[in-house]
């Protein structure tokens, strides 16, 4: 039963938090999304423990939580790619901010 | 034929004003340093030269392709890329720009590996012939020599080519770029000094080698 409270707690408490940044423009519908729907996923597995077992059944892993263990190793590389690419994407601004403003000063 | 000389600099005070003397004693009065945010006093060393100004460090990537602007921006027929810390000698320039003054080639690139002018430590040389079948693979581009800094580019050339990595993977690059854009070159021995200042500076070591490997992976895979 302490599971089941934890994991609404804390779904609410994230789901809340994506609102703000939503609400202050800093996350596109799109990645609202995303996150509501993830969260609510991890609510109705820790309710309805057995959508696990359907899932694994279905992708043929024997153990439901394995299931859940190998889908949260998926997502967290694919989170930490994208961050990956957003910061090559900052480094590149840097660096092209520095340089216009070095030959700028120059002329 | 207007020639340029660019030289990315991080923090190479001790260095840079013998580099420059070299360069004036032979007569190469255009020379821009690009200061790449060094914490000394590089840019008051360099003062006789053009200096520009990274305000933070990018890496010599970076500074190289701001170097690269500022010739083009400034009418250079002919760019080189030159060292900061003194491997690099003037009196090898001539070897390097005079092919493509007389219209043979549009770059050239130096290469430590003909003609015998240079000695360098076992483990640079292993590093380096590994570096050159690694290109190989990556852009089919075969050179003599995969890393090195010292290179003329008529500014057809230079304008087409577009370093895209900050740190030390350029040499890549601009091996990549002149594949890909079919610019016409060739190799040119140089005599590169390898003293324990050069040396001290970690260029050539085995982690500075997995970084540009990384460097030259992501921009393969990663747009």
């Amino acid at each position: 039963m302490i599971i089941q409270i934890l994991a609404i707690v804390f779904a609410l408490f994230a789901i809340s938090r994506t609102y703000l940044r939503l609400r202050e423009g800093k996350l596109k519908v799109s990645q609202f999304v995303f996150w509501v729907v993830l969260w609510l996923g991890v609510v109705v597995l820790a309710f309805i423990p057995q959508t696990a077992s359907y899932v694994s059944v279905y992708l043929g892993i024997s153990r439901p939580i394995d299931a859940v263990i190998y889908g949260s190793i998926v997502l967290l590389f694919y989170l930490i790619f994208r961050l990956y690419v957003m910061l090559s994407d900052i480094e590149k601004t840097i660096t092209q901010l520095v340089t216009d403003l070095a030959l700028r000063k120059k002329k | 034929m207007k020639t340029m000389i660019i030289i990315a600099a991080y923090n190479e005070e001790k260095a840079i004003g013998d580099v420059l003397k070299d360069l004036r004693d032979h007569d190469y009065k255009d020379v821009v340093v690009v200061d790449d945010g060094s914490s000394d006093n590089t840019a008051e060393a360099a003062k006789e030269a053009h200096v520009v100004r990274h305000a933070i460090n990018r890496g010599q990537g970076a500074a190289l392709r701001t170097g690269l602007q500022y010739a083009l921006d400034h009418g250079a027929d002919i760019i080189v890329t030159f060292d900061a810390d003194g491997q690099h000698q003037a009196k090898d320039l001539p070897k390097l720009v005079d092919p493509i003054k007389e219209g043979k080639v549009k770059a050239v690139l130096g290469s430590r590996f003909i003609g015998g002018l240079t000695k360098m430590p076992w483990k640079r040389k292993l590093l380096l012939k590994g570096s050159i079948i690694v290109q190989y693979l990556f852009y089919g581009i075969k050179l003599t020599d995969a890393h090195s800094g010292l290179r003329a580019l008529h500014k057809d050339a230079a304008s087409k080519i577009d370093i895209r990595s900050d740190g030390m993977a350029h040499s890549h690059e601009f091996a990549e770029q002149i594949h890909k854009h079919k610019i016409t070159f060739k190799e040119a021995p140089i005599d590169v000094r390898y003293t324990e200042y050069t040396m001290s500076k970690g260029h050539g070591s085995f982690s500075q080698a997995f970084k540009v490997l990384f460097a030259m992976l992501k921009d393969k895979f990663v747009k």
